[in-house]
């Protein structure tokens, strides 16, 4: 039968002999043993100090009574411990992330599901209710008989959670560490999607799931924030971890992020990043945020215009590239002066030994890095384009900026 | 001529500028800083004067000429006081007022205090609209016309809108209040006088005088203010490093709206009660009667206050109550959502702005019933609210460092109980007008 945390709170508990030991105010998960089995029960005797049972110490279990397969004796005293989860008060009306629906939901109750083991009964969680079910039930417990709750439940529609997809946020490191708790469904989410669901936590909240996740993940995120958010959060960050997090960043976006933060903080954070990776942001820094110069990105794939398609792709299968973004390379003559771009698509349908000079895209367009955004959109807008090369004054690549950007660019005004 | 001594002379002056400069500079720095941050503090203390608190403070005038003004001074520091308690813990916790009272005290605690607060605001919600129809009259538009495009006009400007947008729009309507202090500078009244009173306390010990105190007292603070004040500080994700600006907002905000009360104190005081009108009871009737003795501009003036006020807080607190119960609900909530992601969220404000606009457009509509009502209702649910917070703001595990000091938390405290004394005898005396003589009018 289906059981719910609600309903078994105030159980009565008899031990073997029939003689009542208290009734169940709690129930501790230790995530460190099992992650969703009910460890133990926390068993208040009026003005005795509560009692815990154990799991394997439960011989059955039904709605408002609980039977224990051993003697009151048995049972241990209650000791607070900071590694077991506790039900009512870790999980019953707080905000948890539901990672599949990638949301942030609050718990209404706690579905169970007993596991009938020898001689004894284990209880499972099985799913939290974050829907009318769940409130319903916890209005009306002890009001109205739960027969009568289950009745009017049945008919309301049901918003549960796998337990398996529930993503606890724990803004305490130390009891994150003692409750297992890991960041590593949330790193299976698109980036945007959680920056979406920590933009609806709190301050501290959104702290702790950017210190737990990996460098590469927490740069993606901080790159999807809002940029105050953004601010707040790496200005907390210990200055080692935000740069390791910059260090992961598109150089980029890792520009436009210190941009934001004053002028020491930045400074102290490009201090402790590697020389090369600060060196391409500081020099992005130095453009204005209004111009081609502040819209680059210099992270691109840059190739001499006189190699084969198959000497390309070769090469290409070497590097380490961003596929997901990459649409074009940019082509170089001798002088390694910018002479025009390709295609992905037309490198792709080219023959293995055709010059990739020959496919270049019409018309050559590049910019100087100082020009005007607004510049910058009418080409885009004029030219269909996808990527547009920045040089410098003697004609040399040293960016590109994407149609994303500029959409991106466009939607903030 | 000694060149030196020009020379030396002009460096000092360029000195001097640069300092200027910067001093300017820094200026200009700390007040982006605030506005970064102010609003939800303004606009919650401003709303504070809608179409009942003007009533209140018209009849308080009329009645008792500048002799209450002196309740102004402690009415802001109450006002202040619990105001600033909200924004903090919205600051420090990050979360809204609804969604602390669900973690920290559960399911069915939860549940009552936002079902109070729904039929508490919708009363509310009745009086505003209330306030639109009487303003509107004085322009001889009917109320079968005025109520649905005030109706309308709310739910569009949330529905359309983004927070920030929508909080200029609230922002600009604070700035409309001032409509009061042209028509009090038209009424010509005795500013020395008026300035004396706002000293110098004047007690009156008859039965009227002090229900018109309480009265004033009681409908200062509203419990649904502190849920919406602390959720705009969390929905602007005001970081706790900005908490002295966003308590800068509040401070702002209490005493911008006792400025208000203390012009609309002062206008009807200068004319009503000087020329004897002193039966009038509500604010629509004052705007008429301002007309022949301070001007035509005075009275429309007074009007416009009226209808800017009704429809501002028309649109504040359908908003504040959808948002409080679906935080606690744990249903989606906040405008910056598409109708499709908080469905529960907007049709609770639209039911909200349905009903409240319906219930006035009834003929018979037993309007005076839904007042007292809502005036009961806010007694009721104020103490619950004011102890849900104060028992939270001085919770160490979700404060921290920011507990209330314990000089705050006696400030705190009695400011709580005296707030709920007053709010109590508000009601003792709506509910039975008659218990107290010659109290009312």
């Amino acid at each position: 039968m289906q059981l719910y945390a609600t309903e078994l709170m105030g159980a009565e508990t008899y031990d073997d002999q029939g003689n009542f030991v208290g009734r169940v105010r709690e129930f501790f998960i230790e995530p460190a043993d099992q992650p969703n089995r009910i460890a133990r029960l926390l068993l208040s005797r009026g003005r005795f100090q509560p009692l815990v049972a154990k799991y394997d110490q439960v011989a059955t279990v039904g709605p408002g009574t609980i039977r224990l397969n051993c003697n009151e004796r048995a049972l241990e005293l209650y000791q607070p411990n900071e590694g077991w989860l506790a039900v009512r008060k870790d999980l019953l009306d707080q905000q948890i992330i539901d990672t599949q629906g990638r949301k942030v939901v609050r718990v209404n109750d706690v579905d169970l599901a007993e596991m009938r083991t020898n001689g004894n009964v284990e209880l499972r969680l099985t799913q939290v209710d974050v829907g009318l079910p769940g409130a319903v039930r916890r209005l009306l417990q002890g009001v109205v008989s739960p027969s009568v709750v289950r009745k009017l439940q049945s008919r309301l529609p049901q918003r549960t959670i796998r337990w398996e997809f529930v993503n606890l946020i724990e803004p305490d490191p130390l009891r994150r560490v003692k409750l297992r708790i890991t960041h590593e469904k949330l790193e299976d989410l698109h980036p945007a999607d959680l920056a979406e669901i920590m933009e609806s936590l709190s301050a501290a909240e959104r702290q702790g799931i950017i210190a737990s996740l990996d460098e590469e993940m927490a740069g993606k995120v901080l790159a999807e924030l809002d940029e105050r958010l953004t601010r707040q959060i790496v200005e907390k960050l210990d200055p080692e971890k935000a740069a390791d997090i910059l260090e992961e960043m598109a150089p980029d976006a890792a520009a436009d992020l210190l941009a934001d933060l004053p002028k020491e903080t930045s400074e102290e954070l490009l201090e402790e990043m590697p020389g090369q990776e600060a060196e391409d942001v500081r020099e992005l820094l130095s453009f204005d945020a209004s111009t081609a110069g502040g819209m680059m990105n210099t992270e691109f794939v840059f190739l001499g215009e006189t190699s084969t398609r198959e000497e390309v792709l070769e090469w290409m299968r070497t590097q380490d590239l961003n596929l997901d973004s990459l649409d074009s390379v940019v082509l170089l003559d001798s002088a390694a002066r910018f002479s025009g771009i390709v295609t992905i698509a037309r490198l792709l349908m080219a023959a293995p030994e055709q010059s990739i000079g020959e496919l270049k895209l019409e018309p050559l367009l590049s910019v100087p890095v100082d020009t005007d955004e607004k510049e910058v959109f009418e080409l885009f807008d004029k030219y269909n384009l996808r990527t547009l090369t920045v040089v410098d004054e003697s004609q040399r690549p040293i960016g590109t900026i994407a149609v994303d950007d500029v959409v991106s660019r466009l939607v903030e005004k | 001529m000694n060149w030196e001594a020009i020379s030396t002379k002009v460096d000092g002056l360029r000195d001097r500028g640069t300092d200027l400069q910067k001093r300017l500079r820094a200026t200009r720095r700390r007040i982006a800083l605030l506005l970064a941050v102010v609003g939800p503090g303004i606009i919650t203390s401003n709303v504070d004067n809608d179409a009942g608190g003007i009533s209140v403070y018209t009849q308080s005038g009329a009645q008792y000429g500048y002799a209450l003004l002196w309740s102004l001074i402690p009415m802001t520091i109450a006002l202040y006081v619990t105001g600033e308690m909200c924004a903090r813990m919205g600051v420090v916790t990050g979360k809204g007022l609804s969604d602390l009272i669900r973690e920290e005290f559960g399911f069915r605690p939860t549940f009552f205090v936002m079902i109070t607060g729904f039929f508490v605001d919708l009363a509310n919600v009745v009086a505003e609209f209330a306030g639109v129809a009487a303003a509107m009259q004085i322009f001889h538009v009917s109320r079968y016309i005025s109520v649905p495009i005030a109706a309308v006009l709310v739910w569009v400007l949330v529905l359309r809108g983004t927070y920030r947008q929508v909080e200029v729009v609230f922002l600009a309507a604070c700035v409309l209040y001032l409509s009061y202090v042209v028509s009090a500078i038209f009424a010509k009244p005795d500013w020395l006088e008026a300035a004396r009173h706002t000293v110098i306390p004047t007690m009156h010990f008859n039965a009227g005088y002090l229900v018109m105190l309480t009265g004033l007292i009681g409908t200062t603070i509203a419990p649904w203010q502190f849920f919406y004040m602390q959720a705009g500080f969390v929905e602007k994700k005001v970081s706790v490093r900005q908490y002295p600006q966003a308590r800068a907002d509040v401070l702002i905000g209490s005493i911008s709206c006792m400025v208000i009360v203390f012009f609309i104190i002062v206008c009807t005081a200068a004319t009503l009660y000087t020329s004897g009108q002193r039966s009038i009871t509500d604010a629509a009737e004052a705007a008429a009667a301002l007309v022949p003795l301070a001007g035509k501009w005075a009275g429309i003036l007074f009007a416009f206050g009226l209808l800017n006020a009704s429809l501002f807080a028309a649109s504040i607190l359908p908003l504040s109550t959808a948002h409080v119960i679906c935080e606690g609900l744990g249903f989606e909530a906040g405008i910056d959502h598409k109708f499709k992601e908080a469905p529960i969220f907007y049709w609770l404000y639209t039911i909200l702005i349905a009903v409240g606009a319906g219930i006035v457009l009834l003929p018979n509509a037993p309007l005076w019933k839904i007042l007292i009502f809502s005036q009961v209702g806010n007694g009721i649910w104020l103490p619950v609210v004011l102890i849900f917070i104060l028992l939270l703001v001085n919770r160490r595990d979700l404060m921290g460092e920011y507990v209330n000091s314990t000089t705050f938390n006696i400030v705190a405290w009695v400011t709580a109980i005296a707030m709920i004394l007053l709010t109590f005898v508000v009601v003792y005396t709506t509910i039975f007008p008659n218990a107290v003589g010659a109290a009312s009018p």
